[in-house]
C-alpha cells in the first residue's frame, strides 16, 4: 500500500499577541531590537503522520489541540514553518461545512460554485447534479435562495456537495455534530461507504462512538504534540481514562 | 477518477501563480456570475444601472467643466476641444473601469477570508475575477460611449479600432498587476485600501481625462512631460481618444508625438511588469493568508 498523507516533521507557530502599536515597535527599536516583539506559541511541533491509502484515522484531543491546524496543512491551507506535507491524488477538506456558499444565491447556484471550489469540472457537476440534491433532500427547493434555508437543509446541501466531489482523500472537521438525527445517519452511512471504497479518510470528531465505528486507527493530539498513534479503541479509552 | 489512480505524491498550498487560473476557467466564471448576481439582486434596473451611473456623471461633468468652465470649443472659445463630450467620456470609461477594478481587486483578498482560509484554491482567482466583472460593467459603458460617438459623426478606420483594444488591454493589465499587489498587502496591512482609493483619485487627474495632453506639454516642458506620459493610464486614455473622440473630428487636432512608436509599447512593458512584481508578491505573501485573515 502506498502513502496518501505524508506529514513530515512540520511545526508550526502562531503569534499570540499581535503588538501593532507604533509606541511599542518604537520602544523595541530603541533597545536594540531585543526580545520578540511578539509572543509565539507551537501549534503544531515536530508532527509526523503517515497516513496509507485507504486508511481511516481520528485525530482526537481537546480543543486547542491542533487538529484544525494539521488538517489545514494537510489540505494546503496553510504551510508549516518547518517539515514538509505531501498528498497523493486529490484532497477536499469539509473543514467546515457551507464554506463557499453564498446566502444571496440559488441552492442550484451554490452547488455549482461549491462544486467548482472543491475542484469539480463543469461536466462534473452536471453529471452529479441530481444525485446531489437528491441525496440532499431539498427537492423543490433548490432553487430557494439558501439564506432562507434551515440551518439543516444548509447543512445537508454543502455536505452532499462536498461527498460527490470524489476525491481521493477526505478531511472532515468537527461537521457530523450538526443536523438532524436521520440525516447524520445518513452521512455516517455514506462515509461508512466512502471508506469501503478505499477513500482515505481523516475525521476530527468530539464523538468517540461515532470515530470508533468509522476509523482504525486514531491519533492523539495534545498542545501540538502527538501523544499517541495506534488503533482507535486505545486511543479512546486514553481519552476516556 | 478512481481511487487506486497512481498519482504522484505532491506538496499542497504550493500554487503556480497565475497559471493556474487556466485550469481553473470554470470557478472562475461562477466567481464572476456570483457576483455580478449579487450585485444587482433586489434591484429593478438591474444592469442598467452601470448604464445610468456612468450617464449621469458624464452629464454633470460636460454641463461643469465642458460648458461652466468654457472647455468646449465654440465660437466664443476657439482653444477649446472640439465634441468635448465624446472627449470626455471615452476617458471616463476607461477611468471607471480601471477604479472599480483596481477597488475591488484589492479587497478581494479580505473580503474572501472566509473562504481562503478553510479551503484551498488559487487564490489569484479572487482579484482575477474582480478585474473580469469590471470588464463586464465596462461593456454598457462603451456602448454607450459608441452610441455617442456615432451621433458625433464617428468613422474609424481598423487601425483605431486596434488603439482601442490596446488601451484596454494595458489598463486591465495594470490593475491586475496592481489588484494582486494590494490585494495580498491589505491582508497584512489594512492601510492598503485606503492607498489605493487615494491612489484613484489622483489617476482620474493625473491623466488627460478632463484636459488635453497638450496644456499639461504647455506647463511642465518636456522632461516632466515624458513623466507624465509613461503613466500607462495616460497611454490608455490617449488610445481612447485616438480610437473613438479623434474620428469625430476634423482630424486637425494634434495626438501626442510618438503615441505608437514609444509610448503604446512601453505602457505595455510596464503594465506586464506590474503584473510580475504583483504575482511576485502575491506569492511571497500567500503563504501567510489563512492565518492572518
Ligand atoms: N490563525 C491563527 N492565528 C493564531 N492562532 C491560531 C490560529 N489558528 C489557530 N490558532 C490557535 O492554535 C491552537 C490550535 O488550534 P486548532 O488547530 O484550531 O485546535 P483544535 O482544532 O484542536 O481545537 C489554538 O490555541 C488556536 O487558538
Ligand atoms: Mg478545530
Amino acid at each position: 500500500m502506498v502513502n496518501a498523507i505524508e506529514v513530515s516533521d512540520i511545526s508550526k507557530q502562531f503569534v499570540l499577541r499581535h503588538t501593532r502599536s507604533i509606541k511599542e515597535a518604537v520602544v523595541w527599536l530603541a533597545k536594540g531590537r531585543k526580545g520578540d516583539l511578539s509572543e509565539k506559541f507551537h501549534a503544531l511541533k515536530n508532527v509526523s503522520v503517515e497516513v496509507r491509502t485507504g486508511e481511516t484515522v481520528a485525530l482526537l484531543g481537546l480543543n486547542g489541540s491542533g487538529k484544525s491546524t494539521l488538517l489545514k496543512h494537510i489540505s494546503g491551507v496553510m504551510l508549516p514553518d518547518s517539515g514538509t506535507v505531501r498528498t497523493r491524488g486529490r484532497v477536499a477538506g469539509l473543514i467546515e461545512v457551507g464554506a463557499g456558499f453564498h446566502p444571496d444565491l440559488s441552492g442550484r447556484d451554490n452547488v455549482f460554485l461549491n462544486g467548482a471550489i472543491l475542484g469539480m469540472t463543469e461536466q462534473q457537476v452536471k453529471d452529479r447534479f441530481d444525485e446531489i440534491v437528491e441525496f440532499s433532500e431539498i427537492g423543490q427547493f433548490i432553487d430557494t435562495e439558501v439564506k432562507f434555508y434551515s440551518s439543516g437543509m444548509y447543512l445537508r446541501l454543502a455536505f452532499s456537495v462536498a461527498v460527490h466531489t470524489d476525491p481521493e482523500v477526505f478531511l472532515i472537521d468537527e461537521i457530523l455534530a450538526v443536523g438532524d438525527e436521520p440525516f447524520q445517519r445518513k452521512c455516517i452511512d455514506k462515509i461508512q461507504e466512502l471508506a469501503r471504497d478505499g477513500k482515505t479518510l481523516v475525521v476530527v470528531s468530539h464523538d468517540l462512538d461515532l470515530v470508533s465505528r468509522i476509523c482504525d486507527r486514531g491519533i492523539l493530539l495534545e498542545h501540538g504534540n502527538v501523544t499517541f498513534d495506534g488503533p482507535i479503541h486505545e486511543a479512546v479509552s486514553i481519552l476516556r481514562a | 477518477m478512481s481511487a487506486s489512480s497512481p498519482a504522484e505524491l505532491t506538496s499542497p498550498g504550493h500554487g503556480g501563480g497565475l497559471r493556474d487560473i487556466r485550469q481553473s476557467r470554470f470557478l472562475l466564471k461562477l466567481l464572476v456570475r456570483k457576483e455580478l448576481k449579487v450585485r444587482y439582486r433586489g434591484s429593478v434596473l438591474g444592469l442598467l444601472w452601470s448604464y445610468v451611473k456612468p450617464g449621469v456623471q458624464f452629464i454633470v461633468f460636460y454641463i461643469a467643466l465642458g460648458v461652466f468652465l468654457g472647455l468646449e470649443r465654440s465660437p466664443r472659445n476657439p482653444e477649446g476641444l472640439p465634441n468635448y463630450a465624446v472627449y470626455l467620456f471615452s476617458g471616463i470609461v476607461l477611468i471607471n473601469f480601471f477604479s472599480e477594478a483596481l477597488g475591488n481587486a484589492s479587497r478581494s483578498i479580505v473580503n474572501n477570508g472566509n473562504l481562503i482560509k478553510k479551503i484551498y484554491l488559487p487564490r489569484e482567482l479572487f482579484p482575477v475575477a474582480s478585474v473580469w466583472v469590471s470588464a463586464v460593467h465596462f461593456f454598457p459603458q462603451l456602448v454607450v460611449l459608441v452610441a455617442g460617438c456615432l451621433l458625433a459623426g464617428w468613422h474609424p478606420n481598423v487601425f483605431q479600432l486596434l488603439a482601442a483594444v490596446a488601451g484596454f488591454a494595458i489598463v486591465g493589465l495594470l490593475a491586475t498587476g496592481l489588484g494582486l499587489l494590494f490585494g495580498s498587502a491589505n491582508v497584512y496591512f489594512r492601510d492598503s485600501e485606503n492607498l489605493v482609493d487615494m491612489l484613484l483619485m489622483v489617476a482620474t487627474w493625473a491623466s488627460p481625462v478632463m484636459y488635453a495632453w497638450s496644456m499639461v506639454e504647455e506647463k511642465l516642458g518636456a522632461a516632466w512631460f515624458a513623466v507624465y506620459q509613461a503613466n500607462p493610464i495616460t497611454i490608455g486614455v490617449e488610445l481612447f481618444h485616438y480610437a473613438f473622440w479623434f474620428p469625430t473630428t476634423d482630424g486637425t487636432t494634434a495626438m501626442p508625438p510618438n503615441l505608437f512608436t514609444l509610448w503604446t509599447p512601453l505602457g505595455l512593458v510596464i503594465a506586464l511588469a506590474v503584473v510580475i512584481l504583483g504575482q511576485y508578491t502575491f506569492r511571497r505573501l500567500e503563504g501567510r493568508f489563512a492565518q492572518e485573515l
